[in-house]
């Protein structure tokens, strides 16, 4: 019905066919692209797990499951500071579209900084795409067969864990990172007054890539981390 | 208004919303369940909050429908996808 999107102004002429303008029907079809791609992932995983279940760890066992869950929230919260900020535009105020667009940035940049942090304890601990590094923490207790850290005792052959875990979370967090630097441009773009009530498109289609990224790492989460 | 009501979505309501979402699939993870009864919920959980990023950040609820078809279109293919290399280890 019309007067449902009737106050929602849309950034630009909407083009003859799909009924959006160009740009923004660009931006779909990548991400359409985008879905097959972790869709390549997350099916993988799916298949050998189901084929050799005995080489995960419990969950949390391994992996630190409260940071990764506020890691998650955070992310959430970009998403509301990257819609708030289209918002803004929409309404044309330029001063909160600048506010939400740097909001958006900086929480991005601190979730794959977490991410890195996270990465590097794993690390530390011995958990590595190719398996326990010898010596490690992790691999004596795997070793021995005793219980870790209070749970069951650790899967011996990991290499399937951690090679999983870390390709599937790495391609995610490029994801982030290339999506923080675009949000840069955009940001700066704004800061220089760049973007109008008559012609926001940059900001809706980094907006709906930003989106995007958070919806994969929903479900990455729960694949990844609760499963 | 009524426009001024359809104006925007309720977007700190969607983040409410995913906030609990999340905190009751942390709460779901841990619980001694059988694991499929655990792996089913949790996948419904996501799903939904996939659904609410979708179609209320990205707006899909508002665009026409040619776009969200066009959106909607991988998702099948994806489907096809695990089938497909599924068959690779069951037979």
């Amino acid at each position: 019905m019309a007067h449902a999107h009737a106050a929602m102004r849309p950034p630009a002429q909407a083009e003859p066919g799909a009924g959006v303008y160009t740009e923004k029907l660009g931006m779909w079809v990548f991400l359409g692209s985008e879905v097959m791609f972790f869709t390549a992932l997350i099916g993988s995983y799916i298949i050998l797990r189901f084929a050799h279940p005995v080489a995960w760890a419990t969950p949390g066992q391994i992996l630190n499951v409260p940071v990764t869950a506020v890691n998650t929230f955070l992310l959430i919260c970009s998403s509301v500071t990257m819609v708030k900020a289209f918002a803004a535009i929409q309404e044309g105020d330029q001063r909160m579209l600048r506010f939400w667009l740097a909001a958006t940035v900086i929480i991005g940049a601190t979730f794959v900084s977490v991410q890195v942090f996270e990465y590097l304890q794993l690390a530390r601990e011995g958990f590595l795409p190719s398996g326990y590094v010898p010596g490690s923490h992790l691999a004596e207790s795997a070793e021995t067969g005793a219980a870790y850290e209070g749970g069951a005792p650790l899967p011996h052959s990991v290499g399937l864990y951690g090679s999983t875990f870390y390709t599937m979370t790495g391609f995610h967090g490029f994801h982030v990172t290339m999506g923080v630097v675009c949000l840069t441009f955009v940001t700066v773009k704004a800061f220089r007054g760049g973007y109008t009530v008559q012609d926001h498109r940059g900001v809706e289609v980094i907006g709906l890539y930003w989106h995007f990224v958070d919806l994969v790492w929903i479900i990455l989460f729960t694949i990844v981390y609760l499963i | 208004m009524a426009e001024a009501e359809h104006k925007h979505p309720n977007y700190v309501g969607v983040w409410v919303g995913l906030a609990v979402l999340t905190l009751l699939e942390l709460g779901v993870a841990f619980l001694s369940w059988p694991k499929m009864t655990i792996i089913l919920i949790l996948l419904g959980l996501a799903v939904w909050k996939a659904l609410l990023v979708a179609l209320y950040y990205m707006h899909l609820r508002f665009e026409p429908n040619r776009l969200r078809i066009l959106a909607v279109a991988p998702l099948p293919l994806a489907v096809i996808m695990i089938i497909a290399v599924i068959t690779e280890y069951v037979w």
